[in-house]
């Protein structure tokens, strides 16, 4: 079994600025981790991988550091790495991430399983997955919290806000799993010392016969128009003031004359 | 083609087993709106597919809805990926509307971004506001990284102009009685996916009542120090009959499951009442409950966001207050 499983770096914090002259985010000195879900993912093809045998490559895109999820990726087990650099890929929107990452798995070939994460925590579009699989031409399974793989099919849970639907899709496919599926191991030393000799493939966006069209800002249908504070509602607000027992004691009162008591 | 050929805003109707849902009604009340902005010549249609689509359509009239595209088919009884994504690509490419809405449910996230992949166009992912700005442009609003800046998103030359849109920002209009409107049957060919085969759908089972349908709620955030505080606003939601609810970063160490989380990317919810201790109020958690009718908060800055939308509160250190709390409630009724 030959699984894919796309990786993002993404800022460690929700406080992330952004460029008030391009819209862009504004990376510096703030520390990268790996999408949460993508560790999931991860984990989830490391399992597969236990169970039926095979081979996981981990693939991000991004900028040169990107590599760094990457190492983590192959610490954690899997067997190669693709980094997708490219000037020319930035300022993408999702239509134009999803394509290069199409790409290269149409370079790589031959896979049964794409993994991706149910959205990455920076811009949570939750756009990618559906848009890789969509130029793969294969089918989906989103919000997937329950994976397993029998007789080229892989059998899903997916986890939708009131109910659970288990869905057979043939392979190949592309799933985006949560967080609830599993709990992502840690890299070991030895892991470390070995993910060092693993194939680690460099490629842009010649190397993936990207359409120059198709990708960076010239490919992306959707832009960000401009960037504002939100207006603020401005509620009159009545401070209750005094030691803890006082304040109690007028929160008990509100709460009895808006009769919530 | 130019892009001044494609007309009409265009819902997307969901329906899953015979329902539609509530955003799609949300959605019809908000194009009459971008509509009028639009200069009144657009017309409003909602697409619906299914095995017996055209069933819906006097429902869809009666919410706004001027003409309904019917898509039919025994395969499009059951919701997949792929020939919904077929069949709503092909009505757009025959019909050419210029903006396309879905629910940003987590069907219509599942669907939308294949549509828009095979028509090369845009989408706008969960917008919480949909406007047309001083250039004549369709504009989206969706909040942005650290929760205090809002960005309007737009596209500019490619048609459809579409976008997931996030439920509850909009209110449906009352159902207008006998309204009447255009149905269009469709009947696409739609080969069977076997591909996707639904098993089993089973419930969730939750514990306490879910926060949407909640009128009080008590709701803890990154300030919260341990589970035993959280322990703490559990116990002073139930005096108050209500159930505990967080914003994100105390799902995300654990300490709450999803479904308690409000905002943005948990549940947008509508109390008659809303206790919010030691959160900030990002623009992704007052999307999630500044309609409560009555907020009340605890946090000791009085800078914080929380306070633009708060009717009542206190500046100080929650530790200590919201024991006096729970005893004072306790001994004003009787326990
Ligand atoms: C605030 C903000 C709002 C935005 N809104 C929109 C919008 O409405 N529409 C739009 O088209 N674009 C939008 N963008 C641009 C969009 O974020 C980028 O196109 C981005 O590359 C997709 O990121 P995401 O976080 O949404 O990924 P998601 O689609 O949420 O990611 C899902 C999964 O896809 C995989 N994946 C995603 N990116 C990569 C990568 N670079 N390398 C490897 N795997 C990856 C991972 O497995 C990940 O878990 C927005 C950007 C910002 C900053
Ligand atoms: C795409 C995206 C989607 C998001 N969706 C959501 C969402 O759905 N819901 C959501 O909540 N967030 C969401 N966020 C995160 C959001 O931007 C904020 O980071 C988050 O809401 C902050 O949570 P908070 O207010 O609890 O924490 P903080 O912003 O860290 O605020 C903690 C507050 O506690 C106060 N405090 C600390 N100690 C005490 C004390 N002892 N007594 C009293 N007060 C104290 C502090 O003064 C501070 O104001 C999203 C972010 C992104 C990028």
């Amino acid at each position: 079994m030959k699984i894919l499983v796309f990786v993002k770096q993404v800022p460690d914090t929700d406080d992330v600025r952004l460029d008030p002259r391009t819209g862009n985010l504004m990376r510096d000195g703030v520390q990268s981790i790996i999408n949460p879900f993508d560790a999931n993912g991860v984990e989830a093809a490391l399992q597969l991988k236990a169970q039926c045998g095979g081979q996981v490559v981990a693939i991000s895109m991004g900028p040169p550091q990107a590599d760094d999820v990457l190492k983590k990726a192959l610490a954690m087990g899997c067997d190669e790495s693709v980094l997708i650099s490219d000037r020319a890929l930035g300022g993408a929107d999702t239509l134009a991430t999803g394509y290069p990452l199409a790409k290269a798995a149409e370079k790589i070939g031959d896979y049964d399983l794409i993994i991706c994460g149910r959205h990455a925590t920076d811009a949570e579009t939750a756009q990618t997955g559906p848009i890789i699989a969509a130029f793969l031409g294969i089918p989906q399974v989103t919000l997937v919290d329950k994976l397993s793989v029998e007789d080229g099919f892989a059998i899903c849970r997916r986890l939708l806000p009131d109910r659970y639907e288990t869905v057979k899709v043939k392979l190949p496919a592309l799933v985006t799993v949560c967080s609830e599926i599993n709990t992502p191991r840690y890299p070991t030393p030895i892991n470390i010392m070995k993910a060092l000799k693993k194939p680690r493939a460099v490629w842009n966006a010649a190397d993936l016969g990207c359409e120059p069209d198709m990708i960076g800002i010239p490919g992306s249908p959707s832009s960000n128009k401009k960037i504002f504070e939100p207006p603020k509602r401005m509620t009159e607000t009545i401070f209750f003031q005094g030691d803890a027992e006082a304040v109690a004691r007028a929160i008990a009162d509100a709460l009895e004359a808006e009769k919530i008591i | 083609m130019a892009k001044e050929d494609y007309k009409g805003i265009w819902v997307f109707a969901e329906q899953e087993n015979g329902v539609l849902s509530e955003t799609t009604f949300e959605l019809l009340a908000k194009s009459a709106d971008l509509k009028e902005k639009l200069g009144g010549k657009d017309e409003i249609t909602a697409v619906v597919l299914g095995d017996d689509a055209a069933a819906f359509a006097s429902t869809l009239y009666s919410y706004g809805a001027e003409k309904v595209i019917a898509a039919e088919h025994a395969n499009l009884g059951q919701y997949s990926a792929r020939p919904y994504a077929e069949v709503l690509t092909a009505l757009s490419e025959k019909y050419k509307p210029s903006i396309f809405l879905f629910p940003a449910s987590p069907l219509g996230r599942d669907l939308a971004p294949r549509v828009m992949c095979q028509l090369r166009t845009g989408l706008t992912a969960d917008a919480i506001d949909l406007d047309v700005d001083e250039d004549g442009v369709f504009v989206q609003t969706t909040p942005n990284f650290g929760g205090n800046i809002l960005s309007h998103i737009c596209i500019m030359e490619k048609r459809p102009q579409m976008v997931t849109v996030h439920p509850k920002v909009f209110s449906p209009i009352s159902p207008i009685e006998g309204a009447a409107g255009e149905l269009i049957l469709e009947k696409p060919e739609v080969e069977a996916d076997d591909c996707y085969i639904l098993l089993e759908t089973e419930k969730r089972v939750f514990e306490g009542k879910p926060i949407a349908d909640c009128s009080v709620l008590v709701s803890g955030g990154r300030g919260i120090k341990s589970q035993a505080d959280l322990d703490m606003l559990r116990e002073l939601a139930a005096l108050l009959g209500g159930e505990l609810a967080s914003s994100r970063p105390l799902v995300d160490n654990g300490w709450l499951p999803h479904e308690k989380q409000i905002g943005q990317s948990g549940t947008t919810t509508k109390p008659d009442f809303i206790l919010n201790v030691a959160v900030s109020g990002s623009v992704q958690y007052l999307a999630g409950m500044q309609n409560a009718k009555c907020i009340m908060s605890i946090n000791h800055v009085a800078s914080a966001p929380i306070w633009d939308v708060s009717h009542y509160g206190a500046v100080m250190d929650y530790s200590k207050l919201i024991p006096a709390l729970i005893a004072e409630i306790k001994a004003r009724k009787g326990l």
